[in-house]
């Protein structure tokens, strides 16, 4: 039997994996951004000696390692939602699927752009 | 698959309900965030090479159109970590009748606004 395109496109094959993978990201995503933004706040003067200690120390290499990849994964799931419930038929026209390909293709690479440049920038120390 | 299916959904006759608006804010959002992830491993980027550039991150981001991107990003992430935190609860069935919804989608909204005139308080 021949899968459904919108099936091959996406992410794990199965949507109660995505879920978890969403929340679980998510609940990592919100631990790490109220990490950084309370250091960000609570810091009475950050100069670049505060700045790069602060983001080369071993703990923030691992949860900026953890937080990439969990954005990666939370966007990728995010944005595929979006494609398959808007870049559909009804919406865009007959050659809906290629616009929906075209667009999650796109995502994928600026997702591989990030990926590479937030990897280098946390392990940069 | 059928693609000549009828749709009958006529969004602009709807009166859209508000946790449906925190919904789909929820959503933008996200896309907001998927672009503005540039825009902060940009100034990262700088701020981290060398003092130098140091130097010149922070005079960047102390630009009007800057300060008002940054605080824009910060606004999105707010509703998008608080929206996202509802939705999580009410995966669990805590808050999701209407009234609770609705109710839920007030505290999403207010505490978003605080959060962001707090921080914005604070970084100027």
């Amino acid at each position: 039997m021949v899968k459904q395109v919108s099936q091959v496109m996406a992410l794990s094959n199965s949507g109660l994996s995505d879920w978890v993978v969403q929340r679980a990201t998510a609940v990592i995503l919100t631990a790490y951004f109220t990490w950084v933004m309370a250091f960000f706040l609570l810091t009475p003067s950050i100069d670049y000696a505060v700045l790069t200690g602060f983001f080369a120390s071993p703990a923030m290499k691992i949860a900026g390692t953890l937080a990439v990849l969990s954005t990666v994964a939370h966007a990728w799931i995010g944005l595929w939602t979006i494609g398959t419930d808007y870049l559909r038929p009804a919406h865009v026209g007959q050659y809906a699927t290629s616009v929906r390909f075209a667009y999650q293709a796109g995502c994928l690479l600026v997702l591989f752009v990030y990926l590479i440049w937030a990897m280098r920038l946390v392990w940069q120390f | 698959m059928k693609t000549d299916r009828p749709v009958n959904l006529n969004l602009l006759a709807f009166s859209f309900p508000l946790a449906a608006l925190v919904s789909i804010t929820h959503r933008v959002t996200g896309v907001i965030l998927f672009v503005g992830v540039a825009f902060a491993l940009y100034a990262l980027d700088m701020a981290l090479a060398s003092p130098e550039g140091f130097a010149v991150a922070q005079s960047l981001i102390a630009q009007p159109l800057s300060k008002f991107i940054l605080l824009g990003l910060i606004a999105a992430l707010e509703f998008h970590i608080l929206a996202g935190l509802k939705h999580i609860l009410m995966d669990f069935h805590l808050g999701d009748s209407v009234a609770a919804a609705r109710y839920g989608s007030m505290v999403v909204i207010a505490l978003t606004v605080i959060s962001t005139a707090v921080i914005g308080a604070i970084l100027w």
